[in-house]
């Protein structure tokens, strides 16, 4: 249609893509950070492998939990991976979509109910750790 | 109108216009304007009152001035709106920096080339394919209100545009499939009359459809239909993956 016509006028304009495209907004920026954060959960993930090689090892599986390195690292650790976890919980509902008949079950109502289960499973866990304690 | 001219006539807000004439030069520029500030007016009103008062050959797309036609998507202060839409109030009095939609190629000041959407709106078969044709004394295909409202967000779209100057991929990687196609192809896909999903798998299923996005979720924050394209896309990968898995665990079973 228009192939004539974008022939003649040739010249298009194409704007370059700056390589510090995620500074320039903010949420871009949250993004990146929220997609960062990640390394940190697979980093946590990492450390809990380590740890499972001790388990036959009370003193060994306690010294490796009191290092510093890795106390350092559970410290940063925990931060990011509660600001990965609520940024995911907080995007669920454009993502799970329920209906009721003609009516969609409220994003607000999805998003509480992921923070209840999580609440749920951490005091759970919390609960066997100090049955086992 | 008489009262606001003669209580505002006074005070003017900058705008600054990115400017391309390819016939003149190589590079884009941006043109200052000082324009008469009314706060009913908004940004479409000032490159209108541009247009025909200081400067006849400024370029740009608009059609309706009441955000149903979506041809007046621009950048205005980085953030692509439609200019129908974004009152100067909103601004002044710091200066409105007025861009074409980011990431298409400009063919003239604030006009924009918008073929490679066109062409992906046809790839995702952005419209009714019936399950099964019937001859037209058979009635309407009907539908409940409730097989409606499953789909009826996504009808909103007006091809603004806008989602597509939003999306960081968009910007990185031009063949990507997009929010606005993707999220018509869900339309047409949750709708009961419709039998097309198979044949719009290709485009959408793809690697240059839903997988390449990342949920950056800028396309729905900028959406002005709420459209929610970012959640379209993310349903629709849920909705491969549950086919995956089916067509893994129960091969005999239909896919």
């Amino acid at each position: 249609m228009s192939d004539s016509k974008s022939e003649k006028m040739s010249k298009e304009y194409i704007r370059p893509m700056p390589a510090d495209w995620w500074l320039k907004k903010k949420t871009y920026f949250l993004f990146m950070v929220r997609e960062l954060t990640c390394v940190f959960v697979g980093g946590y993930a990492l450390f809990l492998l380590v740890l499972t090689t001790r388990l036959g090892d009370p003193q060994g599986f306690a010294a490796l939990l009191n290092s510093p390195p890795l106390i350092a690292l559970q410290i940063i650790a925990l931060p990011m991976v509660f600001y990965h976890s609520i940024t995911w919980l907080n995007l669920t509902p454009m993502v799970m979509v329920l209906w009721r008949g003609e009516e969609r079950v409220s994003p607000f109502l999805i998003t509480v109910a992921m923070y209840v289960i999580w609440a749920i499973i951490s005091i759970v866990i919390l609960w066997i750790a100090f049955l086992y304690r | 109108m008489a009262v606001s001219e003669t209580t505002q006539t006074q005070s003017t807000i900058p705008l600054e216009v990115f400017r391309y004439r390819p016939d003149q030069e190589e590079e884009p520029t941006f043109q200052r304007y000082e324009v008469p500030y009314r706060t009913d007016w908004v940004v479409l009103d000032a490159l209108n009152y541009i247009k025909d008062q200081l400067d006849g050959t400024l370029s740009y797309r608009w059609s309706c001035r009441m955000g149903v036609c979506g041809s007046c998507g621009m950048m205005v202060n980085g953030e692509p709106k439609l200019t129908c839409a974004a009152f100067l109030r909103d601004y002044y009095p710091n200066p409105i920096r007025v861009e074409p939609l980011d990431y298409y190629p400009v063919i003239r000041d604030l006009v924009i080339n918008m073929d490679d959407f066109m062409d992906k709106l046809v790839e995702v078969k952005a419209w009714l394919l019936p399950k099964e044709e019937k001859p037209l004394s058979e009635g309407e295909y009907l539908q409940t209100p409730a097989e409606l409202a499953h789909y009826k967000q996504f009808t909103m779209c007006i091809n603004c545009m806008l989602c597509y100057a939003a999306c960081p991929v968009v910007g990185h990687d031009a063949d990507f499939i997009g929010p606005a196609a993707i999220a018509l192809a869900q339309r047409y896909n949750l709708d009961s009359r419709d039998g097309g999903a198979d044949e719009r798998a290709d485009a959408i299923f793809s690697h240059e459809g839903i997988w390449k996005c990342t949920f950056v979720g800028d396309c729905t924050r900028v959406c002005p239909k709420k459209v929610d394209p970012a959640g379209a896309i993310q349903q629709a990968k849920i909705a491969a993956t549950k086919d995956w898995f089916r067509s893994v665990l129960v091969p005999w079973g239909k896919k």
